[in-house]
């Protein structure tokens, strides 16, 4: 898959798979990042993955876009490894009647029982696709077609840290206390910041979520 | 070990470093000064590392009070006020505080941020290994508030001295950017209009970005975009056709398309404007940029060469 490089201002490059959300794009993404992790060239600074793109900054004083544009090239072009399979993380999840205030609206608009939105959900299969927004906010894709809904017209403030929230394909369990337009369906007492020094977040981009359901008096 | 207190502090006074660098991918901006070189200089000043924290001011102003002495402190960015021991000086100098001084730094002639360092280490809170405060959440040094004890690990005395305030260290209202990465969502004409027209800096401004006002700017057709990595320096535009510039704690994606991206050098200048000031935008190729980028740093290392005492 050939991607288009665009120079952005004088310290990146962003290289675009596609300009519409597709899972090859990003396959093709994660592996760019993966090869660029293994193959950083002078002067590289970060990447930050996203659905489509990945955005390749650097030092100026370095390197310019030229060069970078052409290390990448050389990346894309190198037959690719396997993948190291994906680390699988399970996330507990409570979805009683308190932590899931949305669970019931989200069963109307599906057509389904309550019951049958936590089925769905459990038999999801996830990939961290991007962090975003705020820290630690991994955008987890692979929400089952029949539970996908646009986000809610307005949002819900003071929503809190631990919500498993879900709009469209994406899911995401928070980390900070914030408004929201996504569905709130669940609770999860899984830290994604960790408060570790040496392992900072739960996830990387790339990794697979499954969940697994728990009762409330599991949660601390 | 020598303490400060807190006596006033305005809203938007924050702890800051050089910034949270290489934590994009999890959704963390860098933070840290909003004019990285002023508070760079303020640092080697006192010969701190650059990038060691000190205070970022705002036009709110702040008080402290020397508990222990004495101590030099530096201060560099907009021309704030000093008083300082009866005396009522200009920004950009280094003084020596003795215990029982007290120290306030308010709204000046120009300028909307100052930074405060201080010759020894500043005990910080850390996250993620840096003292920069990220705004929306309060992570990492932290808001500066009334009451408030601040340590210096290793206080060191120094000459007091007026330091020079260099050309490029001043207000910029000429901004150089690079058009995209998304400007193919924009006509031809809106495009030109982009880089040809004044806008101003309003009101609704603060560390995560900075919304201008002048002529609408609407993309064509894409409103959203698969959301992707934003920058320090992205112009993001709206469906409504607002341009907003991203600042130092900035969202890490967003699906707003970008019109042009801001050389991360001007953007230091960019936030010592105030609002109502204008500004214009000036269209460069991505080569210029690191051209531009190149000739800048070297002006800066000379500099920077010369303050260190």
């Amino acid at each position: 898959m050939q991607p288009v490089f665009h120079p952005v201002a004088d310290h990146a490059v962003l290289v675009e798979f596609a300009d519409q959300i597709d899972p090859a794009a990003h396959a093709a993404v994660l592996r760019l990042d993966q090869a660029l992790a293994a193959q950083p060239f002078a002067g590289f600074a970060e990447a930050i993955p996203a659905f489509v793109t990945l955005l390749v900054d650097f030092d100026p004083a370095e390197t310019d876009h030229a060069r970078v544009i052409h290390h990448l090239r050389g990346l894309l072009e190198v037959p690719v490894s396997a993948r190291p399979a994906p680390v699988l993380h399970e996330v507990p999840v409570c979805y009683e009647p308190d932590f899931a205030p949305d669970l019931p609206d989200v069963a109307r608009a599906c057509g389904l029982t309550p019951e049958a939105v936590i089925a769905a959900h459990l038999a999801g299969r996830y990939e961290v696709a991007m962090y975003g927004f705020a820290p630690g906010y991994a955008y987890l894709s692979g929400v089952p077609e029949a539970i996908r809904l646009d986000r809610k017209p307005s949002p819900k403030r003071g929503v809190a840290a631990g919500s498993v929230i879900i709009a469209g394909p994406q899911c995401l369990v928070t980390t900070l206390t914030m408004p929201t337009g996504w569905w709130i369906i669940g609770h999860s007492p899984l830290k994604i910041l960790t408060g570790e020094t040496d392992h900072p977040f739960r996830f990387k981009v790339g990794d697979h979520i499954a969940f697994r359901r728990i009762r409330a008096e599991a949660l601390p | 070990m020598t303490r400060f207190q807190v006596l006033a502090a305005g809203p938007h006074v924050t702890l800051q470093d050089g910034g949270r660098r290489g934590m994009m991918r999890f959704g963390v901006p860098a933070s840290g000064a909003l004019d990285r070189k002023a508070l760079a200089l303020a640092n080697l000043a006192l010969g701190n590392p650059p990038g060691a924290a000190g205070i970022e001011v705002s036009v709110a102003g702040l008080t402290l009070t020397c508990l222990d002495g004495p101590v030099s402190v530096s201060l560099t960015g907009g021309g704030f006020i000093v008083e300082h021991a009866g005396r009522r000086l200009g920004g950009w100098r280094v003084l020596t505080l003795r215990a029982g001084e007290d120290l306030t730094i308010r709204r000046g002639p120009w300028g909307s941020w100052c930074y405060l360092a201080f010759a020894g280490g500043l005990k910080a809170p850390l996250w993620l290994g840096s003292a920069a405060t990220h705004g929306p959440t309060g992570f990492g040094g932290g808001q500066i508030g009334a009451g408030q004890v601040l340590e210096l690990a290793n206080p060191r005395q120094m000459a007091e001295r007026a330091l020079t305030c260099p050309v490029w260290a001043r207000p910029r209202s000429v901004l150089h950017a690079v058009a995209g990465p998304q400007d193919r969502y924009f006509a031809t004409e809106t495009l030109k209009t982009f880089f040809d027209s004044p806008f101003h800096v309003t009101d609704a401004w603060d560390r995560m970005g900075l919304r201008l006002r002048g002529p609408l700017v609407a993309p064509e057709g894409a409103l959203s975009i698969p959301s992707q990595a934003i920058l320090r320096g992205s112009v993001q535009v709206a469906g409504d056709g607002v341009a907003t510039v991203l600042l130092s704690d900035h969202q890490t994606t967003g699906g707003y398309p970008k019109i042009a991206t801001l050389l991360a050098d001007d953007i230091d200048g960019l936030v010592q404007l105030r609002p109502r000031d204008a500004l214009r935008f000036t269209a460069v190729t991505p080569e210029e940029a690191i051209a531009l980028a190149r000739q800048r740093a070297a002006a800066f290392a000379a500099f920077a060469a010369r303050i260190v005492p």
